[in-house]
């Protein structure tokens, strides 16, 4: 059979993926590559790690029946709360496993980027937890528009390096952090937040990330007597909620898989970060995947309102979930997006993410059976959101 | 035995069309290649002033097919090899093997492509190069094992590239004069010349550098006078004959 989960020995999922970096980051890929299933799987981790997921993080986070929701879109809707973990987001599981790795391998310093912040504050509390140093890259305006993350990410002792070349948003802040790493190849691990980069990244991301399916299935089998939902929906930038919320049900094929990538302004506005529609093959931050990008090859800056998506490449495990036609994509504008938030906060009272908005506002997009179990990935809270929201009230 | 040197400036700078005029400047000036760096909007690998080289180069509407277009025309005046440098994504938008193909025709001699690596290369592209005899340089850093110099240094043909420390491009190399890495690509008994790249400034850092190896490679410090003096013609040629002399 067909798997869709894991990356094949060179890292590629299908046509995508591999570890595509200069030989001055070879040795730190390699150093992954070569050890990183086994520290992750064993039992001294394993051991250390689930405590803290519990006890620490607040796992497992509820999935949660949306009567209201449900009762609006006639269909069975429940919401993984990953915006209940420490720290809002679902980023915290990734976060906190690989300050655990980097510990294993004897690394003190830690480099991160991140988009919206969730991933820069998650990677902060767990060095400060851990006590690692930390270094976050954020591009300029993000910056600007996440400014209650970066104060939260300074309080935990983070430095926050504004990243000011390009489009100083997601993108430039992984170039920023990668040439971080080649500078201080031996002392410094990156702790990557999505399921992008080199091998093993998004393999390694996405194992930390199948928390949250793995809690779906036996929370189901509490709920209403079987594993498997009939639909899982997530957002995808990057892809690491959703890697999360997919990585148990890809390969079962009765499951049906849909991604909301962010399309911005539209699919044909020239502001849209909708890379399965938009991208070509191509090779971004060392892997191979579906790229935005000009027929000359240069990456195109994208746009969402939501800083966590707006990102011009995709994840190769995505890239090839879509292209294998093994998940459903939707393009979801930055309106479609603010309507489902405030919708999710007028019936439900729960504010989410603006990056959940989007996999939430795929239920306007398409129509699901009344009795239909739906499951929708909530990635995060929507306290960081709050000034864009004010402002569209 | 006279050690080599490669001059590296970015397609495209100060002025879209300033390419041909650059490359004959180096040539005259008498270094012994010419690497030309092809940009592109993401540089990993290389330090602010590439970096920046590579944004105004974009600006100025720099591409593949423009780059091609400037070396035929001044293919019959260039007889010191020129190769060309540049992240894997705008050649494969191009097509991997119709950039070499015009790679051929325009006279080109080398490729350094820093984010191909060598397991991709095996299994895709060493194929086309050979067709299309072109030169394929890979990178070795003090980090690299002397095992995987030697692998490193088998596939490639005309010379080896050996980053003088790990970092990206300009960035102040500390340890320059690596001594124990020096000796170890001099000790290694490996088939290419060995040219030493990234952080060499000057005439001091070039000779400290090359005392064992074939030669040194300068980029940043050539890029900084082209985007930083309006006189960069005589800057240019006096930089670099300050380096051979």
């Amino acid at each position: 059979m067909k798997t869709y989960r894991n990356p094949d020995e060179n890292g590629y999922y299908g046509e995508f993926g591999g570890a595509f970096v200069p030989e001055m980051l070879y040795p730190n890929v390699e150093e992954l590559h070569h050890n990183y299933l086994e520290i992750i799987n064993s039992e001294e981790f394993q051991e250390e790690y689930q405590d803290l997921l519990k006890n620490y993080v607040g796992r497992a986070t509820p999935l949660y029946f949306a009567k209201n929701l449900s009762e609006k879109y006639q269909t069975q809707v429940y919401l993984k709360r990953e915006d209940l973990n420490h720290t809002g987001a679902h980023k915290i599981n990734n976060a906190l496993g690989q300050a655990l790795l980097a510990k294993k391998l004897g690394k003190q310093r830690i480099i991160a980027e991140t988009g919206a912040g969730q991933h820069g504050v998650a990677t902060a509390t767990a060095c400060a937890l851990l006590g690692l140093e930390c270094i976050i890259y954020m591009g300029e305006v993000d910056i600007a528009r996440q400014a209650p993350n970066v104060g939260r990410m300074k309080m935990l002792g983070a430095t926050v390096i504004p990243a000011t070349s390009g489009s100083k948003t997601l993108k430039d802040a992984v170039n920023e952090a990668l040439r971080d790493w080649i500078n201080n190849a031996t002392t410094t691990h990156y702790i990557i937040g999505s399921v992008v980069g080199p091998h093993p990244f998004p393999d390694l991301v996405a194992r930390f990330q199948s928390v949250i399916s793995e809690e779906i299935k036996w929370q189901l089998k509490e709920k209403i007597g079987r594993e498997n939902p009939d639909v899982v929906i997530a957002c995808v930038g990057g892809g690491s909620n959703a890697a999360g919320t997919f990585y148990h049900f890809v390969d079962e094929p009765s499951v049906k898989i849909i991604a909301a990538e962010a399309g911005g302004f539209g699919l044909d506005s020239g502001k849209s970060a909708a890379t399965t529609f938009l991208g070509t093959l191509g090779v971004l931050h060392g892997s191979k995947s579906l790229v935005m990008q000009t027929e000359d090859g240069q990456v195109i800056e994208p746009h969402s309102i939501s800083a966590g998506l707006d990102y011009p490449g995709i994840g190769p495990f995505h890239a090839n979930l879509a292209t294998g036609k093994r998940a459903e994509f939707f393009s979801i504008t930055d309106d479609e997006a603010l309507k489902s938030a405030f919708e999710l906060t007028q019936i439900e009272g729960i504010i989410p993410a603006l990056e959940s908005a989007h996999a939430l506002a795929v239920l306007e997009k398409k129509s699901f059976g009344k009795d239909e179990v739906v499951v929708i990935c909530l990635s995060g809270r929507g306290d960081k959101d709050m000034e864009t929201y004010l402002s569209k009230l | 035995m006279k050690k080599k040197l490669n001059i590296y400036f970015t397609a495209g700078i100060p002025q879209l069309k300033d390419t041909t005029e650059i490359l004959k400047l180096i040539q005259h000036s008498g270094a012994d290649y010419i690497e030309i760096g092809m940009p592109y909007s993401d540089p990993v690998a290389d330090g602010p002033v590439i970096q920046k080289a590579h944004e105004i180069a974009l600006k100025n509407g720099m591409t593949i097919a423009e780059l091609f277009g400037q070396l035929k025309s001044v293919k019959s005046e260039m007889n010191i090899p020129i190769i060309l440098m540049g992240y894997i994504n705008p050649v494969l938008s191009f097509g991997f093997e119709e950039f070499c193909k015009e790679c051929k025709e325009s006279g080109v001699s080398g490729l350094i492509i820093p984010d191909l690596p060598p397991v991709e290369f095996e299994k895709n592209y060493r194929s086309i190069l050979e067709k299309y005899n072109l030169n394929f340089i890979f990178l070795v850093t003090p980090e690299t094992s002397d095992e995987r110099i030697k692998y490193l240094d088998s596939l490639s043909s005309g010379f080896l590239y050996a980053v003088s420390s790990s970092s990206t491009t300009g960035n102040d190399a500390k340890e320059i004069n690596n001594e124990e890495y020096l000796n170890r690509l001099a000790n290694l008994g490996l088939k290419n010349p060995v040219m030493i790249g990234f952080g060499i400034k000057n005439k001091s850092d070039f000779d400290k550098v090359t005392e064992k190896a074939d030669g040194g490679i300068i980029g940043t410090a050539f890029v900084n006078i082209l985007l930083n003096n309006d006189d960069w013609t005589k800057n240019g040629e006096d930089f670099i004959r300050s380096i051979i002399n």
